[in-house]
């Protein structure tokens, strides 16, 4: 995104005005030198290097078979095993590690749809609604985005054993749909996206407020419910410390969880490493995925949220 | 009015939700207090966690035979990495497993934070020490005399690695003694290698070492630890790895690395001692290298001794909060003493027993092929048998082993020696024990 703003003579790409179509003619920019542009991109070019080396070898590494993987160059191809491997991981213990993608799938994506929804209704209201501790409510729920969730895990196991839902599924899933800062950013954007003047008027047409929120406020607000739910979606998908407190049975484990177990066993285990390998690989692609699919949404949510 | 109804509805499937959540749930959280051995009436459900890939299998061996006694297996990562904070969380929140994996070195710590239950009183158990190899017993009972906090499952007797063709083509003789290690190891300098690589981060494989020389890091009479990590044995082991690293006949990569496997693989290290777990470990880093290997027994401190140091091995522990202990201890003592069980484990994760029979197992007698066809696994049963039983482990060994390494890692690169990094292991440690009001004798 820098790099197009930097460059405003060069063609953009299509969608590079949006941002700023708000009728004023487009802004130049002062004219960097060609001197600090280079840097620029050097600096840019290091940083990309660096994020996008270790994906390079994951992706190597997963095409060679077992006894390559420490023998060969790790940037560079060997034997092409990349079927056989993913063959391989599919049928070791039964396909355990199937379970643990859905398992994933399930508690990311669930969870983050009904995080996201929980997050839309509640900073909706306190965008929209006024009534006594408002501001009260808000500030704890900004205050809970300063608390890592890594802090909650322990107190989180120890109230769960009091009601014996420990190793369960709702063990991860309860804590997934909580998410003050997708309440932090769909009340920024309920203020400045949802005009009351159209919540009255469905008022007038007859709507209640639940049936305003599902078919008017909520389409108005759908950049910023995107991007809530691609974080929430990202975090869960992440989230290894509560499963690694709360589940004790394998065909709970999400996929982060379930191969850090088995990279825990190389040391004895040394036949696990290829497992691991391809197994991390293929669990960041329905990760790329839902970027792809939803990045446009993200960015506009982002912006949005940033600039009103 | 239609939408408050879809609110109350949402409301209530919430609530259902919740509800389901409950019912599920498995119910073990009882805190009654371990009681005698005795067999419970009527059907008996246990819990057990393991990282052992595979070892439901075995169980289902188990469960297939025992209608009465079903035992469900949980799972979660090695010990370190995660699975004993659990149990300590656990044991807080009352709803341990009945049974557990717990290593040796990590014993202590379970046993003074008063989470494991004697199985003394059980006869069957305290019957059971003649099928064990004598010195794994001793590391279930912790150095006490009649107290047992568990029964042994595995153990990772320890020899020598060698590149046999390198020390043929070589003209080296294989060392028997740790002094012939040491001219062994100048010859190999010469001919462009290293005899072996130090790992600074394993510290219990050090203490492996200083196990075979007779060392006690530390004891305990049942009142008071004595914390040593600083005698004569760990002086003598310290001072002759110092001197190999002085003198650069070691390597020094950190191990478990990339970097270390391909030492191995390329033929620049020549030889390792380790534990018999290892010869996976090997066969899998140095695949380049098959064929090449042999086992030989650990070189020794005195010629003429036969002593052997040991790194690894794990219990099954039963905890605090168990209702059926008569049935736990039934279930671990099938689980490692049965042929057909230790034959599951040994087939599907290469668990090495700790029974004095399992040393047996028809699959321990067969040639392996990375090793040139030799019976590696008969020198390892002969090394199981010369291991000093008295080795005891401290309370806090993740403390020790975490400072002793920064030490270790210090001294490789130059700065500092082994045995300072030993010394100050030991004031680390004894502050560590008062830290958690453990007494200490000074």
């Amino acid at each position: 995104m820098t790099a197009t703003t930097a460059m405003p003579g060069v063609v953009g790409p299509k969608g590079a005005g949006k941002g700023a179509s708000s009728g004023a003619p487009r802004a130049r920019g002062p004219r960097e030198s060609l001197m600090s542009r280079t840097a620029a991109m050097l600096v840019m070019a290091v940083f990309t290097l660096y994020f996008l080396v270790p994906i390079w070898w994951l992706l190597v590494a997963s095409t060679k078979s077992p006894g390559q993987l420490l023998t060969t160059p790790g940037l560079w191809f060997a034997d092409f095993n990349f079927v056989e491997n993913i063959t391989a991981l599919f049928e070791y213990r039964g396909g355990v590690y199937w379970r643990w993608l859905g398992n994933s799938v399930l508690y990311a994506g669930l969870g983050g749809l009904i995080g996201t929804l929980i997050a839309a209704m509640c900073g909706y209201a306190l965008a929209k609604y006024r009534f006594p501790g408002r501001e009260v409510i808000f500030n704890v729920v900004l205050g809970g985005v300063l608390v890592p969730a890594t802090a909650l895990a322990l107190p989180l196991f120890l109230m769960f054993s009091q009601v014996g839902l420990t190793n369960t599924f709702w063990a991860v899933f309860l804590p997934s749909i909580v998410s003050p800062f997708g309440v932090y950013l769909t009340r920024i954007f309920a203020a400045a996206s949802v005009p009351d003047e159209l919540i009255e008027a469905s008022r007038i047409d007859g709507a209640g407020e639940v049936r305003t929120f599902f078919t008017v406020s909520i389409r108005l607000m759908s950049p910023a419910l995107v991007t809530v739910f691609l974080f929430q979606f990202v975090a869960i998908w992440n989230n290894f410390f509560l499963p690694l407190i709360m589940l004790r049975s394998e065909e709970l484990f999400p996929v982060t969880f379930g191969l850090y177990t088995w990279n825990s066993q190389l040391n004895q285990i040394p036949e696990l490493r290829s497992y691991v390998l391809i197994g991390a690989l293929l669990s960041i692609v329905p990760l790329i995925v839902a970027f792809l699919a939803l990045q446009r949404f993200w960015r506009n949510g982002l912006g949005a949220g940033a600039l009103k | 009015m239609q939408h408050k109804k879809k609110a109350i509805a949402a409301l209530a499937l919430v609530g259902t939700l919740a509800l389901a959540g409950c019912s599920t749930a498995s119910g073990d959280g009882g805190t009654s207090a371990a009681g005698d051995c005795t067999p419970s009436d009527g059907k008996v459900d246990l819990t057990f966690t393991s990282w052992i890939p595979g070892i439901e299998d075995a169980v289902q061996l188990w469960n297939d035979e025992n209608p009465d006694i079903q035992v469900a297996v949980q799972t979660g990562p090695n010990g370190n990495s995660g699975t004993y904070q659990n149990f300590f969380n656990q044991l807080k929140a009352g709803n341990a497993p009945d049974l557990g994996q717990i290593e040796y070195d990590a014993l202590p710590n379970f046993r003074v934070q008063d989470g494991l239950v004697d199985l003394a009183a059980c006869a069957d158990v305290v019957a059971a020490e003649d099928d064990f190899v004598p010195w794994t017993w001793g590391q279930v009972t912790l150095g006490t005399e009649k107290e047992i906090y568990g029964v042994p499952q595995d153990s990772g007797p320890m020899a020598l690695f060698y590149r046999s063709d390198l020390f043929e083509a070589n003209g080296i003789a294989v060392p028997t003694t740790w002094d012939e290690y040491k001219k062994a190891a100048k010859q190999v300098r010469a001919a462009g290698g290293y005899i072996t690589n130090f790992s600074q981060t394993d510290i219990n494989q050090f203490a492996g070492f200083v196990w075979q020389a007779d060392g006690q890091w530390f004891q305990n009479d049942g009142d008071e630890w004595t914390v040593d990590l600083t005698g004569d044995a760990s002086k003598t082991v310290a001072d002759y790895w110092q001197d190999l690293i002085d003198e650069d006949l070691v390597s020094t990569y950190p191990a478990w690395t990339d970097e270390w496997n391909n030492a191995y693989n390329s033929g620049e290290v020549w030889s390792w001692n380790s534990a018999v777990w290892g010869a996976n470990s090997i066969a899998s880093g140095a695949p380049d290298t098959a064929g090449n290997w042999s086992v030989a027994l650990a070189p020794q401190w005195n010629a003429g001794e036969a002593k052997a140091g040991n790194w690894g091995g794990s219990s099954t522990a039963v905890f605090k909060g168990t209702e059926h202990l008569y049935e736990a201890t039934k279930f671990a003592l099938w689980l490692n003493t049965s042929d057909e069980a230790l034959t599951a484990l040994n087939t599907s994760a290469n668990i090495y027993p700790a029974t004095t029979a399992g040393l047996d197992l028809p699959s321990l007698q067969e040639g392996v092929e990375f090793y040139g066809g030799q019976k590696i696994y008969d020198v390892f049963k002969e090394a199981a048998t010369q291991v000093n039983p008295d080795f005891v482990w401290g309370p806090t060994m993740t403390q020790t082993y975490a400072d002793v390494a920064d030490g270790f890692k210090a001294a490789a690169s130059g700065q500092g020696t082994l045995f300072e990094a030993l010394e100050n292991g030991q004031t680390t440690t004894i502050d560590a024990l008062k830290a958690q009001s453990i007494p200490v004798k000074e």
